[in-house]
C-alpha cells in the first residue's frame, strides 16, 4: 500500500522491542523485503524470534540512542516504549523516567538526525481520562474533561506534549500519534487481561463502565501501516462498539464481586501487592466510568477498519485463554430447554 | 386538537402485549377445543421468551450501543416495570403522537417536574408502546445523573446519555429520537406553589444541536407530573452536605418514611406539539445567538401555552 508517492522506509528503529507488541511489529517489519534494516531497542533482550531485526541493548534514557540513530541512518522511528505497569519497570519512579525522560531523549535524538522522516508514537486512550462528565465518545480533537493526574495516563499526556513539540520543531517529519484503546487478545498480557482472568472479578458497586477494546492483531496491523505508509496526525484506534464491564464478565463466564467505592483504592493496592493485577488509581477510575472513542478518523483518513469489533476481540480473548465459564453455555441451553418443557407441560395439564 | 388520539383509561396498549388468543376470544366465541391449544401456545411462547431472556443475561449475549443503551434490558425489564405505573396509576393519555416522525432524527423538548424524573420515563414509555414505529426516546441527562452510583449505569442502559453538544449531535446524526428536559433540576425540584410555571431553558444548547443537525424540534407538554410529589419544603443544608440540588419535603415524605415515596396517583396528559422545522434555517444558524435565543423562547412559549390549555381542559388533578 505504499502508493501515492510514498517511499517505503529503508531503516526502521523500534523502541520497546522486547515487549509483546514490539516483538510482533519488529518481526513483521523484518519479513518485509522492501525494508533494508530493522533495529530493535530495549533494555532487556527479546525472548521471541525477531527475524533479521538487529537488537541493540540500550536504554532510551541514555544519549547512546542518538548514536544508534545517526550511525544507522534511521529514517523511521516507532516509539512503543511508554509502559503502563510500574511492576514490570521496577517501580513507579523508574517507570516515569523510562516514559517521560526516555521519550525526551529519543525525540531529542530524532530532532538532531536529518535522516529521520517519520515518527510513530504508540499512545493510549487513557489520555482522555475517565469521568462522569465525559462525552459518550471522544474524538481526537476533544479535550479531556478531567486530566489524568497520575500514573501511566499522566505520563502519556506528557509524552504527547513532547511529541507535539517535536512536530512543531521538525515539521518535515511525518508524526503519527496513535491512541490505542485497551488491548486484548489471546496472547497479549496487560493488566486488563489479567483482571478478566481472575477467578472472581472485582467490580465497583453501583457502576458499570463502557469498555472499548482493540484486538492485538488489529493493533499490530495499525502500527505496521503507520510505519510503512504516511499518516501524519492523531488517530484513535479501537474496535467498533463497546462492551459493558458486567457484560464482559458474563461473556467470560466469571463470577464478579462488588466492591464499595471507598474500598476500591485499597483493594487495588492489595491486588498490586499480591502481584495479581497492576492497576493504577486512574485505571481504577476507568473501572468506574469507562471510556470510548470515536474511530471515524481511523477508518476514513487512516484507512483501516479493525477486523475485530470490541465484542469479537473479547470473545477471541476468552477462547484463546480458554477461560472456562463456571456455567457452560451448552449446560445453560439444556437447563433452558428442560425448564421450558416442565413449565409448559404443567400449565397444559393443569389449565 | 382535532388530531388528538385519546387512549381510553383502561386501555392497555394494543400492540404486542395483547396476545392473539385474547382478542380472538373477544370477537368471536371460540369453541373450547380450538381455544385450549391457543392459550397453551401463548404460554409456551412466553415461557420460552422469558427463559431465553434469562439465558442471554447470564451469558452476556446481548448488544449494547456505544452510548451504553441496552435495548434488551430496557424493553423487557425497565419499561415493563414502568407499565403498571403508566397504565394503572397515572393513566397517561397521549396526544399528538403523529407529530413524531416514524423514522429519522427529531428533538423532543419537554417540561420537567415531579421531584423524581418519572416524567421522562413516562414519555419514553409512551413513545415505545403507543407510537406506531415503537420509537426509543434517547434522553439527555444532567451530569449529576452519571455521577450517582446505581443511577448512572441504569440511566445509560435505559438509553440516556450526558446532555452535552457532542452526544446530542451524535445521536441526532444517527437518526435517533432525542428527548431533552432543558429546565433540569430547576424544573424538577421547584416548589409546588410554582407548578406549571416553566423555569429558565438552560442556555439553548438543545436548539443549537437541532439546528446543526437540521432536526425538527417537537415541543412536548406534560400535565400531571407536578402533583405526584408536591414539594412544600427543601432541606437545603442537608442537600448541600450531600452534594445534591435539593432534598424534597412533601406532605408525606419524610413524615411517612418509605410510604411517602409512593407517588400520588394524578391523571397525566402528554401532548406532543407541532414540529418546528429547523432544516430550512441551515446549520450556520446554530452560530447566530439571537436566532437561537428566539427559537428557544418560541419552544418555551409553545410548551407553556399548551400546559395552560391542558390545565383548563383537565377535570381534576386525579381524574
Amino acid at each position: 500500500m505504499a502508493a501515492d508517492g510514498v517511499t517505503p522506509p529503508r531503516v526502521v528503529l523500534v523502541t520497546g522491542v522486547s515487549r509483546y507488541l514490539g516483538e510482533r511489529l519488529a518481526s513483521i517489519l523484518s519479513d518485509d523485503p522492501s525494508i533494508e534494516q530493522v533495529i530493535g531497542v530495549d533494555v532487556v533482550p527479546p525472548r521471541g524470534d525477531l527475524g533479521r531485526t538487529e537488537f541493540v541493548r540500550a536504554d532510551i534514557r541514555n544519549p547512546i540512542i542518538a548514536k544508534v540513530i545517526a550511525s544507522a541512518d534511521v529514517d523511521t522511528v516507532v516509539h512503543m516504549n511508554v509502559i503502563a505497569t510500574p511492576l514490570g519497570a521496577g517501580g513507579r519512579s523508574a517507570m516515569k523516567e523510562i516514559n517521560v525522560i526516555g521519550t525526551m531523549q529519543l525525540l531529542a535524538a530524532c530532532q538532531k538526525a536529518p535522516s529521520v522522516r517519520k515518527l510513530v508514537v504508540k499512545s493510549t486512550s487513557a489520555v482522555y481520562g475517565s469521568s462522569p462528565r465525559d462525552p459518550a465518545l471522544y474524538s481526537e480533537d476533544m479535550e479531556p474533561k478531567a486530566l489524568p493526574r497520575s500514573g501511566y495516563a499522566k505520563d502519556a499526556v506528557e509524552v504527547e506534549g513532547y511529541v507535539r513539540g517535536f512536530g512543531r520543531r521538525r515539521p518535515d517529519v511525518a508524526t503519527t500519534l496513535l491512541r490505542f484503546s485497551n488491548f486484548i487478545g489471546p496472547r497479549i498480557e496487560t493488566p486488563l487481561t489479567r483482571y478478566f482472568a481472575l477467578p472472581v472479578v472485582p467490580r465497583v458497586l453501583g457502576f458499570d463502565p463502557r469498555v472499548q477494546l482493540i484486538h492485538e492483531d488489529d493493533g499490530v496491523e495499525v502500527l505496521r501501516m503507520a510505519a510503512l505508509e504516511n499518516h501524519a496526525g492523531t488517530f484513535n484506534v479501537g474496535g467498533a462498539g463497546v462492551l459493558l464491564l458486567s457484560q464482559a464478565v458474563r461473556r467470560a463466564g466469571r463470577p464478579s464481586v462488588p466492591i464499595v467505592e471507598p474500598a476500591v483504592n485499597l483493594t487495588g493496592q492489595l491486588f498490586r501487592r499480591a502481584g495479581l493485577v497492576d492497576f493504577s488509581p486512574e485505571q481504577l477510575r476507568f473501572l468506574e466510568h469507562g471510556r470510548a472513542m470515536d474511530t471515524t478518523r481511523l477508518r476514513t483518513v487512516f484507512g483501516y477498519e479493525p477486523s475485530y469489533s470490541t465484542v469479537e476481540a473479547f470473545d477471541d480473548f476468552v477462547r484463546g485463554r480458554s477461560l472456562r465459564p463456571y456455567l457452560p453455555k451448552r449446560g445453560l441451553a439444556d437447563i433452558e430447554a428442560t425448564l421450558g418443557a416442565v413449565l409448559t407441560r404443567r400449565r397444559t395439564v393443569g389449565g | 386538537m382535532a388530531e388528538a388520539r385519546v387512549i381510553p383509561i383502561d386501555g392497555r396498549p394494543a400492540p404486542r402485549r395483547r396476545p392473539a388468543s385474547e382478542s380472538a376470544q373477544g370477537s368471536k366465541r371460540p369453541d373450547a377445543v380450538a381455544h385450549e391449544p391457543a392459550v397453551a401456545a401463548d404460554w409456551e411462547r412466553k415461557v420460552a421468551g422469558a427463559l431465553a431472556f434469562v439465558r442471554r443475561r447470564i451469558t452476556g449475549d446481548y448488544a449494547v450501543d456505544e452510548f451504553g443503551f441496552d435495548a434488551d434490558l430496557n424493553d423487557n425489564v425497565l419499561m415493563a416495570l414502568m407499565r403498571p405505573l403508566y397504565d394503572k396509576w397515572f393513566r397517561v393519555e397521549t396526544r399528538g403522537l403523529d407529530n413524531i416522525p416514524d423514522t429519522g432524527a427529531a428533538l423532543v423538548v419537554a417540561n420537567h417536574s415531579g421531584t423524581v424524573p418519572l416524567d421522562s420515563l413516562m414519555t419514553q414509555l409512551a413513545l415505545l408502546d403507543h407510537h406506531p414505529a415503537r420509537r426509543h426516546l434517547r434522553m439527555l441527562g444532567a451530569d449529576l445523573v452519571f455521577q450517582m452510583p446505581f443511577i448512572a449505569p441504569l440511566a445509560r442502559k435505559s438509553g440516556a446519555t450526558l446532555a452535552c453538544a457532542p452526544d446530542a449531535e451524535r445521536l441526532l446524526s444517527g437518526g435517533e429520537l432525542v428527548g431533552v428536559w432543558p429546565e433540569g433540576f430547576k424544573g424538577i425540584g421547584k416548589p409546588f406553589s410554582e407548578r406549571y410555571k416553566l423555569q429558565r431553558f438552560g442556555r439553548g444548547g438543545f436548539v443549537s444541536a437541532a439546528l446543526r443537525m437540521g432536526a425538527p424540534i417537537i415541543p412536548c407538554s406534560i400535565v400531571g407530573a407536578e402533583e405526584i410529589y408536591p414539594i412544600i419544603g427543601n432541606a437545603k443544608t442537608l442537600a448541600r452536605i450531600l452534594g445534591v440540588p435539593y432534598i424534597p419535603i412533601t406532605p408525606f415524605f419524610p413524615l411517612l418514611g418509605p410510604l411517602g415515596a409512593i407517588p400520588l396517583p394524578s391523571k397525566w396528559i402528554i401532548e406532543f406539539g407541532e414540529p418546528i422545522d429547523t432544516s430550512e434555517l441551515g446549520s450556520a444558524a446554530a452560530d447566530d445567538p439571537m436566532l437561537v435565543f428566539n427559537l428557544t423562547d418560541q419552544v418555551r412559549e409553545t410548551i407553556q401555552q399548551t400546559l395552560y390549555n391542558l390545565l383548563i381542559q383537565r377535570r381534576s388533578v386525579f381524574f
